[in-house]
């Protein structure tokens, strides 16, 4: 009796013992799933927002982005603007790369000259300092050609590589695809500082990354010790992956299956506003429209066709049918995420179909007319419905519109300025990378400037030199208040320009196993520091 | 001349003749078959006069009545039987719009494959030799290709030679030449296989050793001994023709998405299988099934009914 | 024979020229590479000297001619997207391919031969006859639809099946294959039926088709009257003789089916060459197009001698033909 009790005893004991091991020993997965991967490692290879954003867990830049897009400091510690043409950069001390050598100011100086190489994507960002100067280990004054009041902000995507690393492997420039092996290494190696590792990369198949130990930042709240990233192309086979329970984070989930979701048990949908603008551009440059029965003239040089155009759209209706209900409509192209938005100008156009028919007749077109709006069919939130949708209601006003629709490389390849803007009516969405509304009026509103570069995304060709004097202006003003002010003042004449027909800031819209706790940017980047595991 | 057509005439009147008619009438699946194609053909034909809405006309087009289910199902729309899609178009109405341009594609593009595959197959396994070896090369690129790819590279040509006006009105001809253009590689190795065959036998033989001109043999003699496995390979065909077109519209090659045929009806569907609006993709299908199914069943008992050897 | 097989190789050679002109001719219109390489903040001036620099702005004879001549040295440059050899790429992602195409094949020859034979011979039997419809059924809806029908029954609802990707696999030698582990066999069985079933259609049905008119032929009927059994009449006599078709068919569909099976590999996230290419066509990335129709266009070369080789062992009334020609 005592023998068998003393027997289950310690069999008991053993077993609770094998449980705790076990629970000791068992590493907490992540799965997760995007619909592409990121193209490379290299942290100067392209300057994409889900590349950068999966680096970012690698690598990390001097000042960063925390879970509401605010500033904070990562690399350097402090940072001030003494003079206008000078930042002052402190480094944060004790921080080790991955493979155990110090980070010193060195380091940026490398990082920041390398970004400059012929293969990099970010020489754009590079290129915003002329010269950095190393005052000692910790301490950098970077020099730039004109005031920079927002560098701080611009620079958030240039990570910092190890100098001594880079030379030993030999990839002391950017990943280039003209020489095969130039910083070939870093292209599928990664050597950062950031809370993770890479252990294991097959681009386009799997990506496994490892806990960094000795991490310098040991506030940051996950408890993911090993990350696999499964790319998954169909949303269809996206969504079926969360719902078989074999990925616990993907994105994005198609709006419609929002339901499903909510439904199926042991998973939820994660939504909320993008700072991605969607928006209808029009052909304001050519003196005839390229793809319009209008010959001899132009429709959209008339004011009063662009009025009709965004009058005949309803905005609402748009988010509620196709959208689901989780866009925020927009009146101009700046997302209430942006810095500079203000609702003076971002409030919806109010639709009246009654009117546009009007103003349609009043221009000289009573019976409308017809034009091609071009649309791609995989780039954004239900690209394609949205067009679709627009082309019925602009036909309701008699607007007769031929939708193509295309795949984004066949899309960007015919409307972009390398293809001489070959395009009468567009959509297309943007993202401030810098989160500033600076960045959409030099791309978006800015009179097209093949010198400066200015309005390069301008498609349309929309220009008033008013907000071009506000948008230069804006570039070197440092007085915040100031700034601020200009750009409300640049953005509500370009709404009295109808310039444009904004539609809505696109839902981020992903799917989650319950118990994960993740935080959703609204830039749509993932960010490993904040997911904690069940 | 007179001869050719008191010989299509003979042929016609045997055609019409009791064994024919004989052979259908004791199928019941044959009958079934006849009267589901026939159905979706007029249904397709007469869409102006039969379908509630029209659905290619945006401006009749009401988004705020987007998603509505069936009929019969809770919150369902007597004006819209088969409920609407996500831009608010009647199903059943694009249903029969679709099978339209799905049909007309479809057969025009399979004819021109036959037509293209055959002629050159009973060439290359007739003639032999060099001209032989230069059309199976040819072949052989072709099918190195992606019937997608082959499409793409006509629809683009296309753009470039054409003027602007034209590319909406002609979408549809491009498609029909671009799927027509891909497919007839299958046609012209089988056939040439067949015709290898065929022209080693007696009858053949007989037939070249009486003087009979190469032409003749081939369309009297050959042809119709070979047609089996084209029979065969047409009628699934068609299928592939109509899947191919909506893949295609996919890439934006297609027709326009304001006027969807039925596969690209399928492909929009698609995406509203997971959360529950079945009826956008489910009631197409069903209807492309029943069009392929009752074509091929069609193909099968008129392969069996002609070929003398099988009865 | 020997001289037979050198002239196919010299065809083969030209055949791979002409698919690697005329896909070079076409790139053209499938988009901008420069798009997916760079970012949006990328200056006008940035964008054309990278299209300087990967020699884009070449007529594309000069293009096809470069790319003839480094292939020539078994280079086929670096992919824009992955930036890394393409031909390392391809070699990573074919054995996928190849094991996903194989067991798709002779799934459905399995399948599709004896279906065949059995609605032949029981032309007017019931089971015969729903196998006849049934198989239609399986073709007429777009493999998107099917395959994503199979993950919803399978993957979501059962829960029997991985919905996605090639499960664990082993690496022998540079070859890595998912047919030696549990989940890589799992993984397998949706991606093979979904694209071995158009392919068993096409097999059953025109087995069927030969073997009813071989059967109707008089050296069978000679062979019936002699009083063989009918199981030797049917197996040994007709169905060989149906086969000719059948190997030309089952050859050109191999091939196909390596090409075609993109959207398979896409629907579920099957990570082979088909999925490489459509990502690359998404993103123009010229070199792994080229690559990629290169090699399929070298295995259909291939695959056709073999036929055409076969075709003198099965049926040698051609030998005779050769001969004179």
């Amino acid at each position: 009796m005592t023998i068998t009790a003393t027997l289950r005893r310690s069999a008991a004991a053993i077993a609770l013992l094998g449980a705790l091991c076990a629970g000791a020993a068992e590493a907490k997965t992540l799965r997760w799933s995007y619909q592409g991967d990121a193209t490379t490692m290299d942290p100067h290879g392209l300057n994409e927002t889900f590349t950068l954003g999966v680096q970012s867990n690698i690598y990390e830049p001097l000042v960063g982005y925390d879970e509401k897009l605010q500033l904070t400091p990562l690399l350097a510690e402090k940072w001030e603007n003494p003079e206008p043409n000078k930042w002052v950069f402190h480094l944060r001390r004790g921080v080790k790369f991955h493979n155990g050598s110090d980070f010193t100011a060195d380091d940026v100086i490398f990082s920041w000259k390398r970004s400059l190489t012929e293969g990099s994507d970010m020489k754009g960002y590079g290129a915003k300092a002329s010269e950095i100067r190393k005052v000692d280990d910790f301490t950098i004054e970077v020099l730039t050609k004109s005031p920079n009041p927002i560098l701080p902000r611009e620079w958030v995507f240039l990570y910092i590589m190890d100098e001594d690393w880079s030379k030993q492997n030999n990839t002391t420039e950017a990943t280039n695809v003209k020489n095969a092996n130039q910083g070939n290494y870093a292209n599928l190696n990664a050597n950062g500082t950031g809370p993770f590792m890479v252990a294991e990369r097959q681009p386009d198949v799997r990506t496994v990354l490892k806990r960094n130990p000795s991490y310098w930042d040991k506030g940051i709240r996950t408890n993911v010790d090993e990350v696999v990233f499964t790319p998954i192309t169909q949303p269809a086979t996206r969504v079926a992956a969360l719902l078989s329970g074999e990925m616990d984070v993907i994105q994005p989930v198609p709006v419609q299956d929002w339901d499903r979701l909510d439904q199926a048990p042991g998973v939820s949908p994660l939504t909320g506003a993008e700072a991605r603008a969607i928006f209808i551009g029009m052909d304001q440059a050519r003196d005839e429209l390229l793809y319009s029965n209008v010959k001899g003239k132009n429709p959209f040089k008339d004011i009063r066709v662009r009025e009709a155009v965004v009058r005949a759209v309803n905005l609402d209706a748009i988010n509620k049918q196709i959208m689901r209900g989780a866009a925020v409509p927009l009146g101009s192209l700046i997302p209430p995420e942006l810095n500079g938005y203000d609702k003076s100008f971002g409030e919806p156009y109010k639709p009246d179909p009654d009117k546009a028919k009007k103003l349609l007749a009043e221009a000289g077109y009573p019976n409308g007319f017809e034009v091609s709006l071009d649309c791609p069919n995989d780039r954004y939130v239900n690209d394609e419905k949205v067009c679709q949708a627009v082309a019925g209601m602009l036909a309701r006003v008699g607007i007769k519109v031929n939708l193509l629709a295309q795949t984004k490389g066949k899309y960007f390849g015919k409307v972009l300025a390398q293809a001489g803007y070959d395009t009468s009516m567009y959509l297309l969405g943007w993202t401030a990378a810098s989160i500033d509304a600076h960045n959409s009026m030099l791309n978006l509103a800015s009179c097209r400037n093949k010198d400066t570069q200015a309005g390069l995304f301008n498609l349309g060709g929309y220009c008033n030199p008013k907000v071009d004097a506000l948008t230069e202006k804006v570039g070197s003003e440092t007085d915040q208040g100031k700034r601020n002010a200009m750009i409300k003042e640049a953005w509500e004449i370009v709404k009295a320009d109808y310039g444009y027909l904004p539609l809505h800031a696109q839902p981020m819209s992903w799917g989650v196993r319950d118990g994960v706790k993740v935080v959703q940017r609204a830039d749509d980047v993932l960010d490993l520091r904040s997911v904690v595991l069940p | 001349m007179a001869e050719i057509q008191a010989e299509t005439r003979g042929r016609l009147a045997s055609l019409a003749d009791s064994d024919l008619w004989h052979s259908f009438k004791g199928s019941p699946v044959t009958i079934a078959s006849a009267l589901v194609a026939l159905l979706l053909v007029l249904g397709a034909l007469l869409a102006p006069v039969v379908a509630p809405h029209n659905p290619f006309d945006l401006a009749s087009l009401d988004i705020m009545a987007a998603n509505l289910p069936p009929v019969w199902a809770e919150g369902g729309d007597p004006a819209y039987p088969l409920g609407t899609d996500d831009q608010g178009r009647d199903v059943l109405s694009a249903i029969l719009y679709g099978a339209r341009i799905s049909l007309l594609v479809g057969f025009a593009s399979v004819l021109l494959s036959i037509l293209i595959g055959v002629s050159l197959g009973l060439v290359s396994g007739y003639v032999g030799g060099r001209l032989d070896a230069v059309i199976m090369r040819v072949a052989d690129v072709q099918l190195s290709f992606p019937a997608i790819l082959i499409a793409l590279l006509i629809d683009g040509a296309a753009r470039g030679l054409l003027p602007r006006d034209l590319h909406e009105s002609l979408a549809l001809y491009v498609l029909v030449f671009a799927i027509g253009f891909s497919g007839w590689v299958q046609y012209a190795r089988t056939v040439r296989g067949a015709t290898m065959v065929e022209s080693r036998k007696e009858y053949v033989q007989a037939a070249q050793i009486i003087g009979i001109g190469p032409a003749t043999i081939l369309r009297r003699h050959i042809l119709p001994n070979v047609m089996g496995p084209v029979l065969v390979i047409a009628t699934i065909h068609l299928a592939i023709a109509i899947i191919t077109e909506a893949t295609l519209s996919f890439l934006g090659v297609g027709v326009p998405p304001t006027s969807p045929s039925l596969g690209t009806l399928i492909r929009f569907g698609n995406e509203y299988l997971f959360s529950g609006q079945w009826w956008i993709s489910i009631f197409p299908g069903v209807v492309l099934v029943l069009l392929v199914l009752s074509v091929n069943l069609l193909g099968d008992w008129l392969r069996d009914a002609l070929n003398p050897r099988l009865r | 024979m020997i001289s037979f097989v050198l002239q196919r190789v010299l065809q083969s050679v030209l055949v791979i020229l002409a698919v690697a002109l005329i896909a070079f001719s076409l790139f053209r219109y499938v988009g901008d590479p420069i798009n997916a390489m760079v970012g949006q903040d990328t200056t006008l001036q940035q964008r054309e000297e990278l299209k300087e620099r990967l020699g884009l702005n070449d007529p594309f004879v000069v293009q096809y001619g470069r790319f003839v001549a480094n292939a020539a040295q078994g280079e086929f440059g670096i992919s824009y997207r992955h930036r890394r050899p393409v031909s390392e790429l391809l070699a990573e992602r074919l054995p996928a391919t190849l094991e996903l195409s194989i067991v798709s094949m002779v799934l459905a020859l399995a399948l599709g031969i004896p279906m065949g034979v059995y609605t032949a011979l029981r032309r007017d039997g019931a089971l015969a006859k729903s196998f006849m419809t049934m198989s239609l059924v399986g073709v007429s809806l777009p493999t998107f639809l099917i395959g994503i029908l199979l993950i919803l029954v399978f993957g979501v609802i059962l829960r029997w099946l991985p919905t996605f990707g090639r499960g664990e696999v082993v690496d022998l030698g540079w070859w890595s294959t998912g047919l030696l582990t549990r989940s890589g066999l799992a993984a397998l069985i949706m991606p093979a039926i979904t694209l071995a079933l158009f392919q068993m259609t096409l097999i059953m049905r025109l087995v069927r088709a030969e073997m009813l008119e071989v059967l109707r032929a008089d050296f069978i009927k000679f062979c019936r009257a002699r009083g063989l059994p009918s199981r030797l009449v049917n197996f040994r006599h007709a169905l060989r003789n149906t086969l000719v078709p059948v190997i030309t068919i089952t050859g050109l569909q191999l091939g196909s089916i390596i090409a075609f099976s993109i959207i398979t590999e896409s629907v579920f996230q099957w990570p082979g060459m088909g999925l490489l290419f459509i990502q690359a066509i998404g993103t123009v990335d010229i070199p792994v197009m080229a690559a990629y129709l290169c090699l399929i266009a070298l295995f259909f070369v291939l695959i056709n001698l073999i036929v055409d080789l076969l075709y003198f062992a099965v049926d040698p009334r051609l030998r005779v033909r050769r001969g004179r020609a």
